[in-house]
């Protein structure tokens, strides 16, 4: 859930939604309430945007009825998304584009969308190599991996590595996630809950900021930014939480709570 | 080492959470994992054997039916689940490492990933009766 307010305004109450820029490829992961800000600053004349889902929970595509360039006819919009088990990804993303959620249909939107479905899989967006894999979250979850040049993003918004490994965090074998984060520039990694309120919520599919620090450090990234803040948390419990995570654990990456609007050079 | 598919990855939590015997195959035959139910059954711990070939795991208990008649490979569940990618059950009796005879019921299914990734196989086993 979005989460506007005067507490939470250090880091910002928009869902999940990153932008990637490489010479004139357009890169967005995820389309939560934070892609609405992002529409509204892309120049107008971006010809072709490319946006890739991790998953169709609705914070993570909420945001997409308010997405400006899909009411542009002269730009291209390609997305790329896991199907369901029993639905393509566009009949699932027309389930979000039809009342009664929203009066606008998919097929009504102006501009040239493409739909494309991947699984496991590796593409390019010119020169933007990806790749993705199913990770630990309820429901078909992918996480990504964007290598450009020697420099690797990962993206894992919603992840809970700790649930399917009996030995979290020693074993790369048996840790979801692991051959995506392997030694990435930057991970944006889930880092939702307090170790306390983690085992309240085992197999919701997210991880505390402990889990996501052990996560990071298994798979020996140079720096972490702690995503996905759970929409309850103000800005003072957030820092709370942080310090005492990391205070808790011994890493060698440098390591933060990820902030609206942050942006990193790679490279 | 890379980590493996997230179906197996779940489904060896899952393992790991049953009071049943099971047996987690990649979709080579490899034994990947067998639960804490299963290392008592067989006489094995699986932190001393690590992954076994199809070759070995299908042999090493001397499976047999009722009149003592060594069962092939391709008869037992496990190996029909993984050259038919089918269900498969069957009943028939194990020699365990600690020489003790148990009959056996398995029942074994294939991992089947989306969409349609064939990623090995599962065998949960219970324990009919000991000689």
């Amino acid at each position: 859930m979005p989460s506007p307010g005067r507490d939470m305004a250090k880091y910002g109450g928009n869902t999940s939604c990153v932008q990637v820029e490489h010479e004139d490829t357009c890169l967005i992961l995820d389309g939560g309430s934070g892609i609405q800000e992002l529409g509204n600053s892309l120049d107008p004349d971006t010809p072709v945007i490319n946006l890739v889902l991790t998953h169709l929970h609705l914070d993570h595509i909420m945001g997409l009825g308010y997405f400006k360039p899909f009411y542009n006819p002269k730009c291209t919009v390609n997305i790329w998304g896991p199907r369901g088990s029993n639905e393509s990804l566009v009949e699932r993303l027309r389930r979000y584009f039809s009342p009664p959620f929203f009066p606008v249909r998919l097929k009504e939107l102006p501009a040239k969308i493409n739909i494309f479905e991947i699984d496991n899989s590796a593409f390019e967006i010119s020169s933007l190599r990806i790749q993705s894999e199913y990770i630990c979250h309820p429901g078909p979850t992918v996480g990504y991996r964007v290598e450009c040049d020697a420099s690797v993003l990962c993206y894992l918004p919603d992840h809970e590595p700790a649930l399917g490994s009996s030995d979290f965090p020693h074993s790369t074998e048996w840790c979801s996630g692991f051959n995506i984060a392997q030694n990435a520039d930057l991970l944006l990694h889930d880092g939702q809950y307090s170790q306390k309120g983690y085992e309240r919520k085992v197999g919701w599919g997210h991880s505390s900021m402990e889990d996501a620090i052990d996560f990071a450090q298994l798979s020996r990234v140079k720096r972490m930014l702690i995503f996905h803040h759970d929409p309850l948390h103000s800005d003072e419990t957030l820092e709370r939480l942080f310090e005492k995570s990391a205070s808790n654990k011994e890493f060698d990456f440098k390591l933060a709570l990820a902030r609206e609007n942050d942006s990193f050079v790679l490279g | 080492m890379s980590s493996r598919e997230i179906e197996v990855i779940l489904s060896r939590q899952w393992a790991d959470s049953l009071s049943t015997a099971v047996f987690i195959v990649d979709p080579e035959g490899n034994l990947i994992f067998y639960n804490e139910h299963a290392e008592a059954l067989l006489g094995l711990r699986y932190e001393e054997t690590g992954v076994m070939p199809v070759s070995e795991w299908s042999s090493i208990f001397t499976p047999k039916d009722d009149e003592g008649n060594i069962l092939p490979a391709e008869k037992l569940p496990l190996v029909v689940t993984l050259t038919d990618r089918r269900p498969a059950h069957g009943e028939f009796w194990i020699r365990n490492l600690k020489g003790t005879d148990y009959k056996i019921s398995v029942t074994s299914f294939p991992i089947m990933g989306k969409p349609d990734r064939f990623l090995g196989g599962i065998a949960i086993f219970w324990k009919k009766k000991a000689k």
